[in-house]
């Protein structure tokens, strides 16, 4: 006979065995209480806010309710920067999506063993430095008598580079300060958060689906198209919505790299701290949380979640 | 008949490991052909390389006479029935039963119809709105097949289809293939390592050991003709008995054979050899009663019909005589001497 062993934590073990409910409680309680209410309490706080008044005279906010922060985002200006900071995370996505797509099919279909696990600290190599010394690494890169003029130059291609930046929209006086170097600095460091995702949706597919769809006459982009693309999409999605949601909110970038002109998260910036105008600040927040929201709804109307 | 599928020395190797060795096989139209092998005997390295999903390191393989060795599995006339069944989780019934047909460019009404009729053919009809993942292991048994089928291949490949299902439905199912094979009338190559159901199904059979065919032949043929030592302990049980007690019972050096329903108790007859030993163990299988007896360090099995007092007949320990006519005995090659014909 062994003797039972039971010491306090042996009782509370032997209590909590038989009460499943409590244990549920008792494991869920902290997390749950911190995205209740420190996750979903600012949430709630911020949108509160965006209800509230400002006083242009006493630069005061007053807790009287108004529509007229959101109103306000219909000013041609701060429309402007609406559609700005959209146009600019729509095009890194689907940049982002098109480069981690091969990268991400390779990393899960292919590589092996050491290769696979180089690509790996490959993509995620970039997160280990601080984000803000990238985005200014970016500037020195992008700048006139940066790497990539002398690159240009060397290869003589100044001249198409010269007639890229002198396209409007995406041009601008340098490379640093055009969309255009926005944009490739946005892709380059939000790029990891679209290839992980998207590898691990190609991984979960199973080898057999492929060799079906082969067995049954499908060329190989017809297999990528209906059974590969549909069944990963739903990490694509997963991936876009970072890319999306973090261009979409980023205001060190915007700052450093690309034209003058405001975009949601400097709009955000100035608006809470130099002004102190939290009410509007509040409102352009709610800006992307309602894109975000309308983007998963069309992504499910698609079937995007069908598969998982 | 013609040649549906043929192979000619097909090796698969994977660096050292030689998954396939020199595989040369050829099987007519029409035929309900099986590969049988434990696992790791390259009989699924063998249909892979029929469907396409793998390339030979040397040696041809031909479809209908024509060489198919480097073709991709999407130019090849050939259907596969996958282990897991490898149904499209996103598609309905009907979409995946209809989805070779939609990749070749088939127009929607006519392939709704064909899909219904493929669905009808496996006794699924009216299910084509449903998703896999509401059905069944054995409907999705039977979409898989309805899927195959609805392309009218030549030869169709069935890669250990009965695998999932339990012992019941299994026993089912392989009634209704060999009726689904008899009325469609395209060759099936059909993967199994349960040698029960290659012996019941099959018109003939092919065996697999380390990459190699040790024997091809009708599943009759094979149970009563067993070619090598492996055969005859893989397909069915049997008493193999090698060395000093193959020359004592047959007077030659090679290994013989004999399945234990041949084996008797008692001294030898007219006609009959026998050994002697001791009894260690005595199995209560319904119809049959089986007695395992060690001689000399051989493990023998006489299979005798149940009367009900076999306990009585002998026990444990005790020295028991075995006999068998000297006609039952099947002289095998030395093993590792058996190859293709």
């Amino acid at each position: 006979m062994t003797a039972i062993r039971r010491g306090v934590l042996g009782a509370a073990s032997t209590y909590l065995y038989r009460r499943g409910t409590l244990q549920l409680v008792l494991l869920l309680a902290p997390p749950l209480l911190w995205f209740g209410v420190v996750y979903l309490g600012s949430l709630v706080a911020l949108v509160w806010q965006s209800v509230y008044t400002f006083d242009d005279f006493g630069m005061t906010v007053v807790p009287e309710l108004t529509w007229a922060n959101y109103r306000a985002l219909l000013q041609p200006a701060n429309l402007d920067a609406v559609l700005r900071t959209l146009g600019m995370a729509s095009a890194v996505t689907v940049a982002c999506a098109l480069l981690a797509f091969p990268l991400a099919y390779h990393m899960a279909r292919h590589a092996r063993g050491a290769t696979k696990g180089l690509l790996f600290v490959a993509v995620m190599l970039p997160m280990w430095a601080s984000y803000i010394v990238k985005a200014y690494a970016w500037t020195v890169i992008l700048a006139r008598g940066g790497v990539i003029y002398w690159l240009a130059g060397r290869l003589g291609l100044s001249g198409a580079l010269e007639a890229v930046l002198a396209m409007p929209v995406v041009g601008g006086f340098s490379l640093s300060t055009s969309n255009l170097g926005r944009f490739a600095v946005f892709t380059y460091v939000w790029l990891p958060f679209m290839v992980l995702p998207t590898q691990a949706a190609i991984e979960r597919v199973p080898e057999s689906l492929l060799q079906a769809s082969a067995d049954l006459g499908a060329r190989p982009f017809q297999t990528f198209r209906t059974v590969l693309l549909p069944l990963a999409f739903p990490g694509v999605v997963a991936g876009s919505i970072f890319t999306f949601s973090l261009t979409l909110g980023d205001y060190i970038i915007p700052q450093l790299v690309g034209p003058p002109g405001l975009q949601i998260g400097t709009m955000v910036y100035s608006l809470q701290g130099s002004v102190g105008n939290m009410p509007l600040a509040a409102a352009f927040t709610a800006v992307p949380i309602v894109i975000v929201g309308v983007y998963l709804a069309i992504a499910r109307r698609l079937g995007a979640f069908d598969a998982l | 008949m013609s040649i549906a599928v043929q192979l000619e020395e097909v090796s698969r190797h994977y660096g050292a490991v030689r998954a396939v060795d020199g595989v040369s096989l050829t099987i007519e139209d029409g035929e309900f052909f099986s590969l049988l092998g434990p696992s790791g005997s390259g009989k699924t390295t063998c249909l892979r390389l029929v469907a396409g999903f793998e390339l030979p390191t040397s040696g041809r393989i031909l479809l209908h006479g024509q060489d198919a060795s480097r073709l991709p599995p999407y130019e090849r006339d050939v259907n596969t029935v996958f282990q897991d069944y490898a149904l499209f989780p996103h598609l309905s019934v009907a979409e995946n039963v209809a989805y070779g047909l939609a990749v070749k460019g088939v127009d929607r009404r006519a392939r709704a119809r064909q899909a219904e009729e493929a669905l009808e053919l496996v006794a699924l009809s009216g299910m084509g709105e449903r998703r896999p993942g509401q059905l069944s292991g054995g409907q999705r048994q039977r979409v898989a097949l309805a899927r195959a089928l609805v392309l009218k291949p030549r030869v169709l490949l069935l890669d250990e289809p009965l695998g999932a299902l339990d012992l019941k439905l299994r026993e089912q199912m392989q009634t209704e293939l060999k009726g689904l094979q008899r009325r469609v009338g395209i060759t099936f190559v059909y993967v199994t390592h349960d040698q029960g159901e290659a012996l019941s199904m099959s018109d003939r059979i092919a065996v697999f050991n380390r990459g190699r065919i040790e024997q091809v032949d009708s599943p009759r043929a094979l149970y009563r003709r067993p070619r090598t030592p492996f055969v005859a302990g893989f397909v069915g049980t049997a008493n193999v008995l090698t060395g000093a007690l193959a020359e004592r019972v047959s007077g030659g050096g090679a290994p013989v054979s004999v399945r234990p329903e041949h084996v008797h108790l008692g001294a030898p007859a007219e006609g009959e050899v026998g050994l002697t030993g001791r009894l260690v163990d005595v199995q209560y299988h319904g119809p049959t009663s089986r007695f395992e007896i060690d001689v000399e360090g051989t493990r023998m099995v006489a299979a005798l019909p149940s009367t009900g007092d076999e306990d009585a007949r002998v026990r444990a320990g005790e020295s028991v005589s075995i006999a068998w006519a000297r006609s039952a005995m099947i002289v095998l090659e030395p093993e590792g001497a058996g190859g293709a014909p």
